[in-house]
This record gives structure tokens, sequence and C-alpha cells, in this order.
């Protein structure tokens, strides 16, 4: 497009063209969005089977978009939303807004099983300090971490779902001694950044040693960028999971044409665009499916997750042991 | 001052309505946020550990901001040599800068891999350490230093040229004039720029957390995400908007009664001579002030340069789109701030409620733009689809902030010109129109071009209310940005912050030109 009046123009001509389909508006994240994420692949791919016409919304990152919902309510024009994690979920089904998907979770592929009736899951990853793989001993687990003197920069867990993870990472991993551990790491934080994408710019400009990231970063590096350098550190203690997943807002319009969407979300067209688009491993695709350069990384052996309501009853606690222990 | 007529009258009812809109369109969405709230809500301990850094680092931030830029700003305004002009247009640009990328071009120089410690290390000497209180305080000084230095140099050349001959015939040396001129001008001058950069440093989030090191340095405004974000507590967000409202105006009235009223009198607009300063020790003294701010504000700048420029051929169409809205937004966005900021200026000038004025006007820095932001969203969403209101919105939110650095610069050449000229305009029955393009207009043009060329810069790098209205084909410059970077797209990223980097200055130098036209200096 030359200019954005034409476009808009275009736009116009465009949705006077398909006023007859129906509309399925789907609030995102805004990296899902973009013009390198999944969503145009997922776009057409969707349009040339449903006769309508999917308008993604994108909206910050995934706590963002729970935000918005909350702030629009029962006024919300999305059908669908599409990218709140596992530590979300819990708020945004208080909020009452979320129907049933009413979709047999048979076919996900993931190291955990999966049976919520508000949330379906479209990926998945693990996270994991990345570091170069030029660091000799990179270390096995958080108390080798801390007892380490290697710089690490984390997300912060009150502005970034990164942040969150790790937060509930550490809980899930140590329970009551959470607060001893992060006591440990206070002298290997060089800093705590707003979002994931100003620690990862940090890590690579070498401020750090490690960056908390996903064990599916480095294949970013190796598949887009032919570049072997970044790994991640296997931790004994294993991995919390990020699961990203999508819900049917209650009040849409579009209830069929919602469900086809979800369904659809765990077929090939969709699952296919997102290990090199999301950089997240596909929640309903067969290993052997996935593009060269997954095999390389780091599978942890013991996935840790937290069921949605507890992550939700732990959060506070682990909130203020983390403060408490970065503010001495 | 009271005996003097008005033949600003209509002028004089223009300011009172902008600044009872400005204050609508602050309040409003503050108290849009109250309203759904469930409750007020009650701070905790971590909210006043917050409040209490907030005031801290901004204060700090703020004196050191200042206190540097007194030094620089005199050697800028008693100098002259070869690129002085292209040099002070560049040193404008970290305040224009987005946090994000103004915090790599810091790390480049400051930080763990960057070249002073690499040098420190060639000299066998211990590095130095970024993170921590004197970090935020090192890179809100990067931002704001150029602002300072700015409005300081506003006044210095506010002082008719005239003064200056008169002192050199009376034998005046470089010491009576700073004890008779450039104290009481600076008296005049520097409550105002200090306070609009505390106000800036109270309202920093992102800078002070990376910065900061962690939770330690955590700041009102990251308390607000936080509430908004992860607690959905609306009531505890308003309240820490209140928050920020009270120590707007606590620090208006406290820092505006410091100030002193201009009292140079007029010149007749000759080009400034200094007879004084001539000595070796003071030329090299100023020179060394230039240099060592030139040295701080663009070395980083260097980095971001360098980091862009191999990638900015290849960048995606979409940047380019992104960049052209931004450019529209821009341009509009310094069109409404000159609209808002000319009555309030020309009220403000006349004397009349001088303080809560300027205090209204300070408010739009003072406040949250996520409270402001979510405010506008709630009031604005039953009616209009975010996605078409993004860009007004930004707008509008852009002009609202650019107002204070408009009125700190507009003020005193108003008021400059109202003292010298005045009473002639008056006894010659000029009419309110005659008078503003004869007598004010040709005396304000600098200061004008100056906050336009700001507002217009600040739009460009703004990502504060954007992030909440956007859809993805109304995305500005920065956000697209901030998209490549969340995306590991960080070449991308790094040639998207050239550009934008390139179009802010630009926009400014055009402005910051256009109002020195057939000027001197």
């Amino acid at each position: 497009m030359k200019s954005p009046i034409i476009a808009t123009g275009l736009a116009l001509v465009a949705s006077m063209a398909t006023a007859q389909d129906s509309v399925l508006t789907v609030y995102t994240y805004d990296s899902f969005t973009s013009d390198w994420g999944p969503g145009p692949v997922v776009e057409d791919a969707f349009e040339a089977i449903c006769d309508c016409d999917l308008q993604f919304i994108g909206a910050g990152d995934g706590a963002a978009l729970l935000s918005r919902l909350f702030l629009e309510g029962e006024r919300t024009e999305a059908d669908v939303v599409l990218g709140l994690d596992t530590n979300l979920i819990a708020q945004a089904r208080d909020m009452g807004l979320i129907a049933s998907h009413g979709i047999d979770p048979q076919g996900l592929i993931m190291p955990i099983s999966w049976d919520d009736p508000h949330f379906l899951p479209y990926d998945w990853g693990y996270f994991a300090f990345v570091h170069g793989t030029d660091l000799e001993n990179p270390p096995t687990s958080f108390r080798d971490l801390a007892a380490s003197d290697l710089r690490i920069v984390i997300q912060d867990p009150r502005s970034s779902t990164p942040g969150l993870g790790l937060l509930m990472w550490v809980k899930a991993a140590y329970g009551d001694e959470a607060g001893a551990i992060w006591e440990g790491l206070a002298d290997n934080i060089v800093t705590v950044t707003p979002g994931w994408s100003e620690a990862y710019g940090l890590y690579l400009d070498g401020e750090a040693d490690m960056v908390l990231s996903y064990t599916t970063s480095p294949a970013y590096h190796l598949i887009a960028e032919d570049d072997d350098s970044h790994t991640a550190a296997a931790f004994e203690e294993g991995h919390y999971m990020q699961v990203e997943v999508a819900g049917i807002v209650n009040v849409t319009n579009e209830m069929a044409l919602a469900r086809q969407f979800m369904a659809f979300m765990l077929t090939p067209a969709f699952q296919q665009a997102i290990p090199t688009t999301n950089w997240m491993y596909p929640a309903a695709l067969p290993a052997g499916d996935l593009p060269d350069g997954f095999n390389t990384l780091v599978t942890p052996e013991t996935p840790l997750l937290l069921p949605a309501e507890e992550a939700q009853a732990l959060r506070d606690e682990a909130l203020e042991e983390w403060r408490t222990a970065l503010s001495r | 001052m009271a005996h003097r007529a008005q033949p600003l009258g209509a002028a004089h009812w223009a300011g009172a309505a902008v600044a009872a809109l400005v204050l609508v369109a602050i309040l409003g969405p503050l108290g849009a946020v109250l309203w759904r709230a469930d409750g007020v809500g009650a701070l905790g301990p971590a909210d006043l550990a917050a409040i209490r850094f907030t005031i801290w680092q901004a204060l700090l931030s703020a004196l050191f901001s200042v206190a540097l830029a007194i030094p620089v700003a005199r050697a800028l305004a008693r100098r002259r040599f070869r690129g002085r002009a292209a040099l002070i247009a560049l040193m404008g640009a970290p305040f224009i800068l987005p946090v994000i990328v103004a915090v790599l071009g810091l790390v480049a120089i400051f930080g763990r891999q960057g070249l002073l410690n690499a040098g420190l290390a060639a000299i066998g000497m211990h590095g130095i350490e970024i993170y921590g209180l004197h970090g935020v305080v090192l890179a809100h000084v990067f931002f704001n230093l150029p602002l300072a230095v700015r409005l300081i140099m506003q006044g210095w050349l506010a002082i008719p040229a005239e003064r200056f001959r008169l002192a050199a015939t009376l034998g005046f040396t470089s010491r009576d004039i700073v004890r008779h001129m450039e104290r009481p001008m600076l008296r005049q001058v520097l409550p105002g720029a200090f306070l609009v950069i505390f106000l800036i440093c109270t309202t920093s989030f992102a800078v002070a957390l990376i910065l900061g090191g962690g939770p330690r340095s955590t700041t009102v405004e990251l308390a607000i995400y936080q509430a908004f974000r992860y607690d959905f507590d609306l009531g505890r967000a308003a309240l820490l908007g209140l928050v920020q409202v009270a120590i707007c105006v606590v620090a208006g009235l406290l820092v505006l009664r410091v100030a002193l009223p201009g009292g140079m009198g007029s010149g007749l607009d000759r080009p400034l001579q200094r007879f004084d300063a001539q000595g070796g020790w003071q030329r090299a003294g100023d020179m060394l002030a230039i240099t060592l701010a030139a040295a701080f504000l663009l070395l980083p700048l260097g980095a971001v340069f360098l980091r862009g420029i191999n990638g900015v051929a290849g960048l995606p169409v979409s940047v380019w789109q992104a960049a052209e809205r931004s450019v529209i937004l821009s341009l509009a966005t310094a069109a409404i701030a000159v609209a808002l900021a000319l009555p309030m200026a020309l009220l403000i000038a006349r004397g009349r409620a001088k303080g809560l004025l300027e205090t209204i006007g300070a408010l739009s820095i003072a406040v949250s733009p996520l409270v402001i932001g979510t405010g506008l969203f709630l009031i604005l969403r039953p009616h209009v689809a975010p996605g078409n209101s993004a860009l007004p919105v930004t707008g509008l939110v852009n002009a609202l902030s650019a107002l204070p650095f408009l009125l700190r610069a507009l003020v005193p050449a108003i008021e400059a010109a109202e003292a010298g000229y005045g009473r002639l305009a008056q006894s010659l029955g000029m009419s309110a129109a005659q008078r503003m393009r004869h007598v004010l207009l040709p005396r304000i043009r600098r200061p004008l071009g100056f906050g336009a060329g700001l507002a217009a810069a600040m739009a460009m790098g703004d990502l504060g209310v954007i992030t909440l209205f956007a859809t993805p084909q109304s995305g500005t410059l920065p956000l697209e940005m901030f998209r490549l970077m969340g995306s590991y797209r960080t070449d991308d990223a790094e040639a998207a912050a050239l550009v934008l980097l390139v179009l802010s200055l630009a926009l400014f130098w055009i402005f910051d030109r256009g109002g020195r036209v057939n000027a001197a200096t």
C-alpha cells in the first residue's frame, strides 16, 4: 500500500465487498498479528475454508489482551481471544466472559494432559535460560546458577508474562524455599526489564551471560539467521511450561464460526505456521513434522506446570517473596 | 500590571477556554477510570516505597540535568563556531528517542561491553557498572540535558544584545555580568526547566526499571502498569494517578514560587556579541563544556546509527507505512500543540492565575499516559472503534504532553515582548491582530518553532497510548519497531530505530529552523 489514505480506501472497498460474509473478530497479542507472525498465514488459510472475514486485533502482550477484555466487558467485539497463557487463565475465567469450547482435546500433542473446558492450547514452550554456546560449564539448576557468578537478565513478573512464568517456575520447583532461591539469585541478576524484548536485547548486546527466554529461542537464530551460537541451559528441577491458549467469548454472535476457528486451530494449516513464526512448539503437530533445527533443541526431562487456579492463588505470595528477596 | 488595558481580550478568553479543556482532557480520563473502579482502593507499603523512590530519583535527575546544562547553555549561547546550529539540533535528539532505543544506545557506551569499559580495561582500570540509582540518573540526564540546555539557552538569548553592549561600555567584568544579568535570568528560567524535567522523570518506568537493576527501582508508573495489567485494580490505578496529580501540583506551586519574572527589558533584536568572556581560559572552559556534553549525548546516538545503518535498505514495507503514519501524526500533533499553547501562554504572560495555569499545563506530563489512555479508552470505546480513534487520540495526548514545553518556551518570550513593547503598541492604538502580527509573532517565532518541533518529534517517538488503541493496520513507527524487537528481529528493529531517529530529528530541525528564519543567532 502506498499510503494509509489509499489503504483506508481499499479497506473500505474490501469491507463492502465482503459485507455479506460474517466477520470473526479475534483479539490476540501484537506479535501474533504482525507481518512476520503467524497471523497472515492463519488468516489466509482460515478464510479459504470459512466463507468469512477473519479479523485479528492486536493488543500488546497476553496481559494487555486480558486487560483489554476486562475493560470492554460484555461490550467487547471479540469473538475469540487467542494468546493468554496458563498463568492468566484463572483470571480470565473469573471474568465470566469465556464460553466452553466443546472441542475434544484428543488431538493435542503435548508433554502434559489437557482438559480445560474453556481454553484450548495452540502452542507451548519451555522457559529456559538462553546463553552463548561458548559459555563454559553452564549451570544445571537454580542452585547451581545462584552459586555461580554468571550475570542474568530477567523480566519483571509485574509487567511481563515470561517474568510471571519464571516466578511460577521457581515456585513450582521449590515451593516454600522459593524465597531462599531468589535471595541466592539476587546477586546474579544484572537487571529486571519490563518485557521480553528489552531483556533479550540486553543479552544480545552482551550485557548478561544468560537471559530468561524459551528453549525454542535458539531455533530462531539457527533457522532464520543460520547462527548456532545460542543454546539453552537444561535444569535438573525441570522447566516450567508456557502454554498459550485461546477461548471463545460467550457474548459472541458467531458461536458456530468461533467453534470452527477453534477446531481449525488444531489442524496442520494453523499448526504448521507456528514453529517458524511464533518460535514455539505447536500444540497438535507430530514431532516429525517440526522444521529442521527444532531437533537440535534442548528438551527438558521434567515439564513443570501449575494448574491455572493454583497459579493464581500462589501469585501474590510468590510476588512478595520475589520483591523482598530482590529489594535487599 | 492591572492598569494595563486588555487589547488581547479575545485571546484572554481563548486562553481560559483552552486551560479548561486541557484540565478536562487530563482529569476526565482519570475520572473515567475511577468511575469504572469498584472503589478507590488503598496503597500498600510497596506503593509507598514506589512513591518515595519516584520522587527521589526525579529530584536527583532534574537537579543534575539542570546543573550540568548551565555551563553548556552558556557556552553555546556565547560562542560561535562552524556547525554550531547542527550540533545544537543533534544534541536535542536523546529527548525524542523511544526509551528502549536510548537505553540500548547508552548500554553501548556505558554497559559491560561498552566503549567506556573497553577504554578503562585498556588502561588497566576497573570497569564501571551502569545498573543502579546512578544508572537511572545517568539515563534521565541523557534524556533531559538537551531539553534543559535548550530552555536555559533561550533565556540567555533573550537577554538583549544591547544589555551586553551597555555592560561593556560600563566596564563590566564577567563576574559583574554574572551578578547583574545572568543570575537574575537564571532565576527566571531555571525553576521552570527544573519543574518540567522533574515531572517527566516522575512518570519514568522502563528506564528506571531497566537501569535501576530491579524491584528496588519500582516507580509509581510501574505500580500503575501492574494495577491495570495484572491486578485489574482500576481503583488502585486511579489512586496512583491521583498521587501523580498531587506530586505535580505540590511541585508546581513550590517551584514556581521561586521563579522571578523577567526584568531584562527589550532591545532591537541585534545579533548577540559578547564583549566579555574573550579570555583564553573562558574560551577553553566553554569549549570543554561543549565537547563533553556533545560526547555524552552523541556517542550513544552514534551507536544507534551504526547498528541501524546496514539494515535500512532491507526494512519490510510495513515499517515505511508506519513511518508515513507517524510523520502525519507528528505534523498534526505539532499543529494541535501550538493551537493549545499559544492562547494559554498569552494568558499566563499577562500574569493571570499564573501558578494555576502553569500547573495545569504541567499536569499532562505528570499523569501517567497509561491512565489517560485507559480513561480515554473507557470514554470512547462505546462510541468509536479503537482502531479508528488510535491516531486522533495519540495526536491529542501527545499534543497535551508537549504543552508544558511549549509554555516554558513561549511564556518568557511573550512576557519580554509585552514588557518591552506593550505600552508602545497600546499608545499606537494597535488592534489585537496587529499587535499579534507585528509585535508578538516576530519575537516569539524562535520559541514557537522550537516548541512545535519538539511536539512533532515527541509524537514521532511516543510509545504510550498508541499501544492501547492500535490495530495491526494503524501502528506507528515506534510501535512497529517494538513489534520487530518482540519477534527476535533485532536487526530490523535497529534499522527502524535509526529511521525513527532521523525522521524525528528532521522534523525538529525543520520547525526549529523555520522559527529562526532571518535570525542571525
